[in-house]
C-alpha cells in the first residue's frame, strides 16, 4: 500500500530531515513511527502527504507516486499535520463542510458526512463554536474530524492523541483501532505503550535513520530474550559479586542494592547468550549455600529497547 | 469547478468574519464618497454661477455633467483602488503560510490552479461589492443631471479589468512571503510603480515613451472613462491579471516542488 525507498531529504540550510528511509506498509497495517524530537517523523509524513517533495528517493501509496500523481496520492490521504493548523474564524461545521466540499465527498452526502464525523470524534456538543475558540484538545478533535471526514484509504495522523484527556485518548485508540482493516495507517507518537497498544508494526526511527522495523511482540521479543536475570541473596556483597562474575557465560553483573531488605543483595546479571541461565544462578546459590530469595529473568519494555536502540547508536560514535 | 466554488466561498466568508472587509469597503465608499460630494458640489456651483454670469460661461465652455463629474470621478476611484486593494489581497496566502493552514490545503485534493483562483475569485467578489456602493452616486447624478450611461458603464467595466489586475498582482506578491506588511507592501510599490512611469513617457523620447505609456496601468482606463471599449485595453487588463494569476501558480508550485 505504501511503499518507500531511499527517501532523502535535506532542508535548505543542509540541516538534514531524512537519509535513505525505506520501508513497505501492507494494507490495513497500523504503523507506529517512534523516535525522539528532530528524528524526522513530520518529514517524513510531509513528504508522504505531497506537502514537500524529498531530496531523492521515492514513494508511492496504493501504487501513486507522491511526487508524479500527487493528486490522486492527496485524494486518498487523511492528514492530521503535527500543529493541526485549523481555520480559526469558522465554526466546526462550517469547517468540516468546507473540507468535505473539496475533499470531493459528493454534495449530497456533505451534510450527512460532517455530522457522523463530528459525531465520531466527539465534537457534536461544540458545533455552535468557531474554531479559534476551542480548547486544545477540541481543536485536535477538528483535526481528526477533518482527516477523516472523506473517509480515506490511508490516514497519516502525527500525533494524533496529544493534547487530548486519558477519557479521549482512550476513545481516539479504539476508533483508530477500528478504522483500521481495510484501511492503512501511520502515526507517529512519543508515547509508547499507545504504538504497542494500537499498533501492529513499529518503526524506530532516529536521526533520520530507520533504527528498527517489527510488530512491537517480535520487537520486546528479539531485544529483551532476558539474557538478563536479577537476583536477590543474602550474603556478603564482595564475595557473591565476585563469585557470580566468574560464572560460565556471563558477560555482567551490576549490583542493584546492598545490604537491604534483611542484609540481603540485589544483582543484576547478564548473560552473554540469549538464552535462559536462571537456573545456573540457582545452582550456583544451592553450591555455595547462599540464601536465593529472588530470581526474575528481566524483561524489557518497549521504552527500554526505544532508548537502548537509540543509545546504542550513540555509544558507537 | 467544485474545488473553485468552495473556496471562493471560504474566502468570501473569512472577509466578513474578521474586520477585513469592514474596513476596507467602509473607508473605500467614504473616500470615494467624499471626492464625488466636492466635485458635484463644485459642478452645480459653476453650472449656477454660469447660468448668471456669461464671462463664467465662455470660460468652461459647453457645461457637461459627464465631462466635469463622472469621467474626474473614474480617476478618482483607480487612485482609491490602488491603495485598497492591496490590503484586501495582502492576506490571501501569507496569511495561510504564517498560521500553518496552508499545510492542509496543499495537502487537499486541490490543484493549484483552484486554489489560486477561488482565492483571486474571492477578492474579486468583495471588490465588486465595494464597486456597486459606489453606484448610488451615480444615480444621484442621474437624478439632478443627465449624464451618458455608455460612459458609466465602460467606465465600471474598466474598473472592474483594471481591479481584476492589481488583485492579481497581490495574489502574487501574497504567494511570496508570509509576512501580510511586506505582501501588502510589495503589491503597492509595484502597482504605485506600474502607475507613474506613463508621466515618464513624456520625456523619454517618442519609442519609450509609447511602451512607457503601454504598460501604465492608468493610461489604460482612460478609454473607458471615454465610454469607448477599445480591444487593446481590455486585453492590456486581461493578459496582466492572466500574467500574475501564472506567477502565483507557479510560485505556489515551486514552493511545493522545490527539492
Ligand atoms: N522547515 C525546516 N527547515 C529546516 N530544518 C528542518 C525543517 N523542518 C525540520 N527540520 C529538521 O529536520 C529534522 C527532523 O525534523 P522533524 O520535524 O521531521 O522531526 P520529528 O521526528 O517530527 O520531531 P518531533 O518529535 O519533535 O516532532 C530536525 O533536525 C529538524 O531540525
Ligand atoms: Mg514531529
Amino acid at each position: 500500500m505504501i511503499n518507500v525507498k531511499d527517501l532523502t531529504k535535506t532542508y535548505d540550510n543542509n540541516a538534514r530531515g531524512i537519509r535513505e528511509v525505506s520501508f513497505n506498509i501492507e494494507k490495513g497495517e497500523i504503523v507506529g513511527f517512534l523516535g525522539p524530537n528532530g528524528a524526522g517523523k513530520t518529514t517524513t509524513m510531509r513528504i508522504l502527504t505531497c506537502f514537500m517533495p524529498a531530496t531523492s528517493g521515492s514513494a508511492t501509496i496504493a501504487g501513486h507516486d507522491v511526487f508524479e500523481e500527487s493528486l490522486k496520492v492527496r485524494s486518498k490521504v487523511g492528514y492530521l499535520p503535527e500543529t493541526v493548523p485549523l481555520y480559526t474564524d469558522m465554526q466546526v461545521p462550517v469547517y468540516l463542510t468546507f473540507v468535505a466540499g473539496v475533499k470531493g465527498v459528493p454534495w449530497k452526502k456533505i451534510k450527512g458526512a460532517v455530522g457522523e464525523v463530528m459525531e465520531q470524534v466527539g465534537l457534536t456538543h461544540m458545533a455552535h463554536k468557531f474554531i479559534g475558540e476551542l480548547s486544545k484538545g477540541y481543536r485536535q478533535r477538528v483535526g481528526l474530524a477533518q482527516a477523516l471526514i472523506n473517509d480515506p484509504e490511508v490516514l497519516i495522523l502525527d500525533e494524533p492523541t496529544i493534547g487530548l484527556d486519558p477519557q479521549q485518548i482512550l476513545e481516539i485508540r479504539s476508533l483508530i483501532k477500528g478504522l483500521a482493516g481495510t484501511r492503512t495507517i501511520i502515526l507517529s507518537s512519543h508515547i509508547l505503550p499507545e504504538v504497542s497498544m494500537v499498533c501492529n508494526m513499529v518503526i524506530i526511527i532516529d536521526e533520520g535513520r530507520i533504527k528498527a522495523m517489527d510488530t512491537p511482540e517480535n520487537l520486546t521479543a528479539q531485544l529483551s530474550k532476558s539474557n538478563r536475570v536479577m537476583a536477590r541473596i543474602a550474603g556478603q556483597h564482595g564475595a557473591i559479586l565476585s563469585e557470580l562474575q566468574k560464572m560460565h557465560g556471563v558477560k555482567r553483573v551490576d549490583t542493584l542494592g546492598i545490604g537491604s531488605e534483611g542484609g540481603t543483595s540485589k544483582f543484576s546479571i547478564e548473560f552473554e547468550d540469549a538464552s535462559q541461565f536462571s537456573h545456573l544462578v540457582a545452582r550456583l546459590a544451592g553450591e555455595r549455600k547462599w540464601d536465593l530469595y529472588e530470581l526474575t529473568p528481566m524483561k524489557m519494555s518497549l521504552e527500554e529497547i526505544f532508548i537502548r536502540i537509540v543509545t546504542e547508536e550513540e555509544m558507537k560514535k | 469547478m467544485r474545488n473553485f466554488i468552495f473556496i471562493l466561498l471560504k474566502e468570501m466568508r473569512s472577509y466578513f468574519y474578521s474586520p477585513v472587509a469592514f474596513v476596507v469597503i467602509t473607508i473605500f465608499s467614504v473616500l470615494t464618497g467624499y471626492y464625488f460630494y466636492n466635485m458635484f458640489a463644485n459642478f452645480s456651483t459653476i453650472s449656477f454661477q454660469a447660468q448668471t454670469d456669461p464671462m463664467i460661461a465662455s470660460q468652461y465652455g459647453v457645461l457637461n455633467v459627464t465631462e466635469f463629474v463622472i469621467r474626474p470621478f473614474f480617476g478618482v476611484l483607480s487612485v482609491v483602488m490602488l491603495i485598497m486593494l492591496p490590503m484586501l489581497t495582502m492576506r490571501v496566502f501569507s496569511e495561510e503560510k504564517k498560521t500553518g493552514t496552508i499545510e492542509l490545503l496543499l495537502t487537499y485534493p486541490v490543484q493549484d490552479i483552484e486554489a489560486v483562483l477561488g482565492k483571486f475569485a474571492g477578492c474579486m467578489g468583495i471588490f465588486t461589492i465595494m464597486l456597486l456602493l459606489s453606484f448610488p452616486c451615480m444615480l444621484l447624478v442621474a437624478f439632478f443631471g443627465d449624464p451618458e450611461w455608455g460612459v458609466i458603464i465602460s467606465g465600471y467595466v474598466g474598473l472592474l479589468l483594471m481591479g481584476g489586475a492589481f488583485i492579481a498582482l497581490g495574489v502574487f506578491m501574497s504567494t511570496l512571503t508570509e509576512n501580510q506588511i511586506i505582501a501588502a507592501v510589495l503589491s503597492f510599490a509595484s502597482l504605485l510603480i506600474l502607475y507613474m512611469v506613463g508621466a515618464t513617457a513624456a520625456f523619454v523620447g517618442e519609442v519609450m515613451g509609447r511602451v512607457l505609456e503601454y504598460i501604465s496601468i492608468l493610461s489604460h482606463l482612460d478609454t473607458f472613462a471615454k465610454g469607448v471599449l477599445d480591444t487593446s485595453d481590455v486585453m492590456y487588463y486581461l493578459l496582466f491579471t492572466i500574467f500574475f494569476l501564472f506567477l502565483s501558480m507557479r510560485s505556489l508550485e515551486s514552493k511545493r516542488w522545490r527539492a
